[in-house]
């Protein structure tokens, strides 16, 4: 058996946002309300939604880029949810980021050798020599070589960059690195090739990710397991080839109906969209939140908000169909 | 050929800048028919957003157009003065932009701005106008569209955005429209509504629509025609099934090749292609496509390939498919 190396419990993120008057009490926009879900040693799990649904401040709350509401975040066991920034410098070591945007993720002003040992610098590892001996090995890692050291990053595509950011986070061996949509702003032709090199890592030096995205079919290629999100909650979590074969909730079903294939003969003659918007945030519906675009909605689903209920071995769903 | 649309003829575009001269687009040749939707599909740099900024007189700074014509209704719009191009925007062509955050003014509610649009190219009063306004509104879908109308752009969410400016892009009945990532900056289940919604007024309205896109699946979902560009040239053209089921360039087959298989249930490895995109500043002298292809001859770095023909409508730019010369490329594949 694996052993969760990460566990979040009932994680609670709330903003204060504007209020109704002077006097008024504040309201909150729950970001993230209630999520609760684990990652195995070495394993990936998936995080899918739309934009707005919470899934980038799960992420982060993990990392601890900033203070929770409510919740546990455990890694190894030990609760990390409470630590203050002194205490949080070991663990810090072990989790690292990778982000969306390569153009604006790498300090313009740096060197590539900078950018990649500044970690190293961070945390005092190893003395000048050592330092550049392993920035040439991450670099070779990620398929460049030390002939780029001293090259700055508009020097390189969005691809190449991605690789220095992937080569700065590998740089003081970290256990669990979160990719924050990491193939989003590359070109096609060269997301293969991250997601390739992302999985060979992984094998190579047992690397745990949390993968978030909004690209289903690449989700699914690269994740063992699957959380898909909605208005900050979880809808639905299990292995990936379950979610994708045999998905429960009416949302992930409407979500998978929306990817599109690459293949003219299976493209439908009409599209099936999801009707409407998301709510917003500020104001979601009582009881279950997808009830506005549902169209299984029943009086139920107005009025109680649906638990997460195991269906089948390690697959739950929070629907009142079930 | 009779009922083309619009024809672009040996186009080049060229950017001039302090370092030299950058060349965007590289001689390219295809039309547009009556009716259909024509995909245009390329990575980012292959030149497809600056092959579309030149059918509508939008190039800016330094950009040119070097050489080549682009005929609509049989004139060649390169000719035209500002004046009549302005006629010529909105009324016979128009565009929709790949951000529906930026494409509309802020400061305004988007019912006077898709008004003002009306009022210019229609000549008619601003009652008549907003009555159309409020039509187009509901066509594209707008709930409640007469409370709508006097909404800011912010009260608006990203998908309603997209739906006000394809309304507006509508409004003056154009015959082409010119659609550039249209759903790249929405969420799925939006995309998908947004991509039924151009299909749907294709059918109403009769117009033609050129969608650029870098994502396979749209074209696959929407386009009856495809033209695959790289490093400024057509690669490949024809219809989507010619595309995606006997694709003769290996760009072509790369990019498809690259995409994780959905509806398998055994994990397939991708398969990328190797490297980086051209850099356009630097003279390719044979196939742009020869430092990333898995079969480069060494004709492919020294001559450009000419046009194969695969039936009337299929056509690829690759030296491998040149039946005097094929098959000493086979021993580089692996």
């Amino acid at each position: 058996m694996k052993s969760k190396l990460i566990e979040v419990k009932d994680l609670k993120k709330y903003y204060p946002a504007k209020k109704s008057s002077i006097i008024g009490k504040t309201q909150y926009l729950k970001a993230v309300d209630g999520v609760s879900f684990y990652i195995n040693e070495g394993e990936t799990f998936g995080l899918v939604g739309e934009s707005g649904c919470g899934k980038s401040t799960v992420g982060k709350s993990i990392i601890r880029l900033f203070d929770i509401t409510d919740g546990e975040i455990l890694y190894r066991g030990k609760d990390i949810s409470k630590l203050n920034g002194r205490q949080l410098k070991s663990y810090r070591r072990k989790m690292q980021v990778i982000f969306q945007d390569p153009y604006s993720s790498l300090n313009p002003t740096l060197t590539v050798e900078e950018i990649i040992s500044e970690p190293l610098d961070v945390y005092n590892i190893g003395d000048k020599g050592q330092r550049r001996e392993r920035v040439i090995e991450l670099l070779e890692k990620v398929g460049l070589n030390k002939d780029h050291l001293g090259r700055y990053p508009h020097e390189f595509s969005g691809g190449q960059r991605q690789r220095i950011g992937i080569a700065r986070a590998l740089s003081i061996k970290p256990e669990f690195i979160l990719c924050d949509e990491p193939i989003s702003a590359l070109d096609v032709s060269i997301q293969a090739q991250v997601v390739n090199m992302l999985e060979d890592l992984q094998e190579e030096l047992g690397l745990t990710y949390l993968f978030i995205a909004h690209d289903l079919s690449m989700v699914r290629y690269i994740s063992h397991r699957i959380g898909v999100m909605y208005l900050g909650k979880l809808v639905e979590k299990g292995p990936s080839d379950e979610i994708y074969n045999h998905p429960a909730h009416p949302y992930t079903q409407a979500l998978l109906s929306s990817v599109l294939e690459p293949d003219p003969k299976m493209a439908a003659k009409t599209i099936k969209a999801l009707e409407g918007d998301v709510p917003s945030p500020l104001n979601p519906p009582k009881g279950c939140r997808f009830v506005t675009r549902c169209k299984y909605a029943m009086k139920k689903c107005y009025e109680i908000e649906p638990k997460l209920k195991e269906i089948s071995p390690d697959h739950s769903v929070a629907c009142h169909l079930y | 050929m009779k009922d083309s649309l619009l024809e672009v003829k040996d186009l080049e575009v060229t950017f001039f800048n302090r370092n030299g001269k950058v060349r965007a687009v590289r001689g390219i040749n295809f039309d547009v028919k009556k009716g259909e939707i024509l995909g245009i599909v390329g990575e980012s740099g292959s030149g497809k957003t600056v092959t579309n900024l030149s059918i509508m007189g939008l190039l800016k700074g330094t950009g040119k157009v070097t050489k080549g014509q682009i005929i609509y209704k049989g004139e060649n719009l390169l000719n035209k003065s500002e004046k009549e191009m302005l006629k010529i925007r909105g009324n016979d062509i128009a565009m929709i932009f790949q951000d529906p955050m930026t494409s509309l003014n802020p400061v305004f509610t988007v019912g006077n701005q898709i008004t003002d649009v009306i009022m210019r190219h229609q000549k008619l009063s601003r009652k008549e106008a907003k009555k159309k306004t409020i039509e187009m509104l509901k066509m594209v879908g707008i709930p409640s569209a007469e409370e709508r109308y006097n909404n800011y752009p912010h009260e608006f969410s990203g998908g309603m955005r997209q739906r006000a400016i394809i309304a507006m892009a509508l409004s003056c009945k154009p015959d082409l429209l010119i659609a550039d990532e249209p759903t790249t900056a929405l969420d799925v289940t939006i995309q998908a509504q947004i991509l039924e919604l151009l299909k749907e007024l294709k059918e109403k309205l009769n117009t033609s629509i050129i969608l650029i896109t870098h994502d396979l699946g749209v074209v696959a979902n929407i386009c009856s025609r495809v033209v695959v560009m790289y490093g400024g040239m057509i690669m490949e053209e024809g219809s989507v099934e010619d595309i995606f089921y006997t694709p003769l360039h290996p760009y072509t087959k790369g990019l498809l090749q690259s995409l994780p298989k959905t509806g398998g249930k055994m994990k397939e490895r991708l398969i990328p292609i190797k490297g980086n995109p051209p850099n356009l500043a630097n003279e390719i002298k044979g196939c742009p496509f020869a430092d990333r292809c898995p079969y480069t001859m060494d004709i492919c770095r020294e001559k450009q390939p000419k046009y194969y023909y695969d039936g009337e409508n299929h056509r690829g730019m690759c030296w491998l498919l040149d039946k005097s010369i094929n098959g000493k490329g086979e021993n580089h594949e692996e």
